[in-house]
């Protein structure tokens, strides 16, 4: 649809001029614009190409929201000197029955199959061509990129595990508190803080933030750009955050011992299990 | 009348010409005759292909690169599906049952270390690549921040993914217990003690997860359930949604 069609450019203007005062969007505008100056420039020179098209057509063109550019267009042509006398129905008048608000039968013997119609406003079919940008085959390029990571994780467990054995302490004993006691490592930071803290704070109050602060994140950086340059206050926050988490879990998983009192792990040490 | 055995060529080539192999692979597939390196057939090998329910035919260049995801996703949901099978596996050795007298989960553990055929390194795999997994997601997480693929219209995934994050460390955890020895119990009893001080609604919950006020046999079996089953089972339906999501929302994020 790449290709211009000739169109009447007062009724255009006109039209545009109308929609916008409407209060139309500009977009809709100049589609209703675009459509009722086509119109206009057809029906001014007589031309009739798309007759043979025009009753399959007319199923989507009859509808009401296609009348109303067209009826926008009479009410702004006159007004703007233009001569040109336009019918309501456009073009071909439309050979379609009118609708008769029940279902259709369907003709007998005809085979059984049902049909979907769509009815289009004139302004969405101005722009339908998005840009696809630059898009590759997902075969065989990103599946071959899946696959060599899929074997290399795979290849890089079984070699860890051939050689490095999980452990596995003698028998459970509710007796006998080993010392020190270490939660999973992913719960360490949270012990940690639980050596500053009140345990409702560390143990409550900042396990609930961070459950309903990462929740929450797409809703309070309201900045929509990805640009990391745009983002330098999210990204130095997030950091920041993330950073100290971290570093309340290496120090939790390698600089506490006996006690959970502080050790270095170089010269004392280290008392932590996977 | 000759008598010649077909190449193995030629063989190769009935066999992908019959009927079940051809009604097992769909036109467009490689090891259909007649695969074409061109673009409708790469289009094709991916639309009938078990991986058109996660991928779409084209994606966008930028998101091949490393530098963006790392694949730390994909790495993700690769462990996922790692853990399962070797749990699985797992399964068929242990009783998640520790009576004072005797603690079968236990003698279990270390029948799979020693006398199961490849149960160490099947028990391996599994517990490294859990803590792998714990990792991959955090990282993943990360991933999805920096380079702002949060923003809309990715904002229910994000919330999906902050839940599937909280899951993964789920499964974790109560899969922590199950060796039933003294690293597990008092790393769990540590564990929930976290979040069991205060208030009432905690102490409720630390109740009903522990199936009593400390680590015991009841809180074994709740925990192998919740492990084997429970939380698997709402995993799977979010990872669905999770990937669902993706292609609704318009595939990979960015460029940057």
């Amino acid at each position: 649809m790449a290709e211009e069609t000739p169109l009447d450019q007062e009724v255009f203007d006109a039209t545009l001029a109308a929609e916008l005062a409407k209060g139309s969007d500009r977009r809709v505008a100049e589609g209703r614009a675009k459509s009722a100056a086509v119109r206009a420039y057809r029906k001014a020179n007589n031309i009739v190409e798309e007759a043979p098209k025009a009753p399959t057509a007319a199923a989507g063109d009859a509808a009401p929201a296609a009348g109303a550019p067209a009826a926008a267009a009479v009410g702004a042509a006159p007004a703007a000197g233009g001569a040109v006398a336009l019918a309501p129905a456009p073009g071909v008048p439309a050979l379609a029955p009118p609708p008769t608000g029940k279902p259709p039968t369907p003709k007998p013997g005809a085979a059984d199959k049902h049909r979907l119609l769509a009815l289009v406003a004139p302004e969405g079919i101005q722009a339908v061509e998005r840009d696809q940008g630059d898009r590759v085959n997902t075969f065989p390029h990103l599946f071959i990129e899946e696959f060599v990571a899929m074997f290399v994780m795979l290849a890089f467990l079984t070699i860890y595990s051939s050689f490095v054995n999980a452990p596995l302490r003698e028998l459970a004993n509710p007796n006998l508190t080993p010392n020190p006691s270490k939660a999973p490592w992913y719960f360490l930071g949270l012990q940690e803080l639980l050596r500053y803290f009140h345990p409702m704070v560390a143990g409550i109050s900042i396990p609930t933030f961070i459950l309903v602060g990462l929740g929450a994140l797409p809703f309070i950086d309201r900045n929509p750009s990805n640009k990391p340059g745009d983002r330098r206050l999210a990204i130095t926050l997030f950091t920041i955050l993330f950073m100290f988490g971290a570093t309340l879990t290496i120090i939790g998983s390698f600089f506490r011992g006996p006690g959970y009192n502080w050790v270095w792990p170089w010269s004392q040490g280290i008392f932590f299990d996977l | 009348m000759k008598l010649k055995p077909p190449k193995p060529g030629a063989m190769f080539d009935r066999v992908r010409e019959s009927e079940f192999w051809k009604s097992v692979f769909r036109p467009g597939s490689v090891f259909r005759k007649g695969y074409k390196d061109t673009s409708r057939d790469r289009s094709l090998a991916a639309m009938n292909n078990l991986m058109y329910h996660l991928h779409p035919v084209k994606v966008k260049r930028h998101g091949l690169k490393l530098t963006y995801t790392f694949c730390l996703g994909g790495l993700s949901f690769f462990l996922f599906i790692l853990l399962t099978l070797t749990g699985i596996f797992l399964m068929f050795f242990y009783r998640p049952t520790a009576e004072v007298a005797s603690a079968q989960a236990y003698s279990d553990m270390q029948l799979i270390l020693t006398s199961v055929f490849f149960g160490d390194l099947v028990r391996n795999i599994h517990r490294w690549g859990a803590h792998l997994m714990v990792f991959t997601v955090t990282l993943h997480m990360a991933r999805v921040f920096y380079t702002g693929a949060y923003k809309p219209p990715r904002e229910f995934n994000w919330i999906v993914g902050v839940v599937l994050l909280f899951l993964t460390l789920g499964l974790s955890f109560t899969g922590y217990l199950l060796p039933w020895d003294q690293l597990s119990i008092w790393a769990v009893t540590v564990g929930t003690s976290l979040g069991g001080y205060s208030p009432q609604i905690a102490k409720e919950a630390n109740f009903l997860l522990l199936g009593g006020v400390v680590v015991g046999p009841g809180t074994l079996l709740r925990w192998y359930v919740l492990h084997v089953i429970a939380l698997p089972f709402v995993t799977v339906i979010f990872l669905a949604v999770h990937f669902w999501r993706i292609r609704k929302d318009g595939g990979i994020s960015g460029p940057l």
